[in-house]
């Protein structure tokens, strides 16, 4: 065995934080993104009218049924030939993870709805709310604390899977790691590295959760 | 106030309301007893709708509201409701649980829904709850709020499926007392229930469902002391 020489990582402390920092950035925009497209889908899938239900059940499961690289390359490489252009790498990541994280937040979203019992939904419209309003101020509301602890799981697996974007050339962490790398074959200092500064990304994520969830559940 | 004609619910192959028909002038308290699976529930779910029945029509006061052109948010506004399991939100305290309907459909103002929300917890007794969660109460206290939450909508009659069959012996007095004080303040009633004290006592007609039919109805005095129909002398011979 080589002796390993972990100041390759200090000396490239400052490239490497860069890419940590677009790795934060593509995961939020993600997130985002991918909670709006996964509450819509959520509450299609629950729909009243059919036709909405199977329009979101074939997006959830194409989505969870293909894998997420595939769907990345399929968005990046593919997209072009059908005249669509994005812009940039960062865009293209966003959206390939948002429509993927989108499809696991639907289901979160559809089984927290549907955890709640009936009688809320009866209750709420036999004092004369309609759908919407039963939903929005008696079914959500209780729904969402307990989707809260799910959500952070898919959130932390969004973060780690955003690695998958240095595939298509996107300069985020792993993408970096592999440049320094490529010059200097420091495989284990770095990737040690990295996984370390992606454990503290996803550790502070669900520290940060496990307090908003245990001030959120006082009355549930 | 309630007419109802010839009233059919299917779920599936299985004929759980068979044609059913009464009429429930103002004021009356009308208690529906049956064994259980005998449609009893499913008939007073079909009164505001938590049903839709396939055949049959509801009349309220002159609205037939199973016409398509009904609007059957505005029908359970006039159609309070109170459930076994009680249903309160549990994420509201109780005077919330109580304003939200006033506030969000009636769009009555806050200051107004409080008002009347404290007004009727003084009612059933529970002043001193209103900042409490559901969860904090015991099951009496629990139904009794869920009846407050039903009247704060001002409905026209007050449904009672099963009220006091979730609750502890020794709670079901309390409901029962707040019920009784609504019908003789002239609340239009129709009550499920198997407490047959309290059909004997508040009860102006008690009407006994079996098989998805009116087997039999009439006085309590009728019914429990000279029942006609044998179905109804095997019934209550089983629970009295």
């Amino acid at each position: 065995m080589q002796g390993l020489e972990f100041s390759i990582v200090l000396q490239n402390w400052r490239y490497l934080f860069d890419g940590a920092v677009i790795t934060v950035q593509v995961s939020a925009f993600a997130v985002a993104a991918g909670l709006i497209i996964g509450s819509v889908v959520g509450l299609a899938r629950v729909s009243t009218v059919r036709l909405v239900r199977a329009v979101a059940s074939v997006y959830v499961e194409f989505i969870r049924g293909t894998p997420l690289l595939v769907q990345i390359l399929l968005i990046w490489f593919g997209l072009p030939s059908l005249g669509i252009r994005i812009e940039s790498r960062f865009v293209g990541g966003v959206i390939a993870l948002s429509i993927n994280s989108g499809a696991y937040v639907a289901e979160i979203v559809r089984s927290g709805i549907q955890s709640i019992d009936k009688g809320q939904m009866e209750a709420a419209r036999s004092l004369g709310m309609n759908y919407t309003s039963a939903m929005r101020f008696v079914i959500l509301p209780q729904a969402f604390r307990r989707i809260i602890p799910p959500l952070v799981n898919e959130f932390i697996m969004l973060i780690k899977d955003s690695s998958l974007l240095a595939f298509i050339g996107m300069m985020e962490l792993t993408k970096r790691a592999q440049n320094i790398q490529a010059r200097t074959f420091n495989y284990f200092e770095l990737y040690l590295a990295i996984a370390v500064i992606y454990f503290m990304i996803t550790f502070a994520l669900s520290k940060v959760a496990g307090y908003i969830e245990g001030r959120t559940r006082i009355h549930d | 106030m309630i007419r109802v004609v010839d009233l059919h619910k299917r779920f599936g192959s299985l004929e759980v309301l068979r044609g059913i028909s009464t009429e429930i002038p103002r004021g009356e308290v009308v208690v529906v007893i049956g064994a259980s699976g005998s449609g009893k529930s499913t008939f007073l779910r079909c009164l505001n709708l938590l049903e839709l029945p396939q055949q049959g029509e509801i009349y309220l006061d002159e609205l037939q509201i199973l016409a398509k052109n009904t609007d059957i948010n505005e029908v359970r506004q006039n159609v309070g409701m109170v459930f076994q399991q009680f249903n309160l939100f549990p994420h509201m305290s109780v005077l919330q649980n109580i304003m939200l309907s006033p506030v969000r459909v009636k769009r009555e103002s806050l200051r107004a829904a409080r008002e009347q929300g404290l007004e009727l917890l003084r009612k059933v007794g529970l002043s001193e709850k209103a900042e409490a969660f559901p969860k904090q109460l015991s099951g009496g206290q629990q139904q009794r709020v869920a009846i407050a939450r039903a009247l704060a909508m001002q409905p026209k009659v007050m449904l009672f499926d099963e009220p006091t069959s979730a609750l502890d012996p020794e709670m079901i007095k309390e409901v029962l007392l707040v019920m009784k004080q609504l019908a003789e303040e002239g609340m239009t009633m129709v009550v499920v229930t198997h407490e047959m004290g309290f059909a004997k006592e508040v009860a102006d007609r008690v009407i006994f469902i079996d098989e998805g039919l009116i087997v039999e109805e009439g006085l309590p005095q009728e019914i429990f002391n000279n029942p006609k129909q044998e179905r109804t002398k095997t019934f209550l011979s089983k629970i009295l």
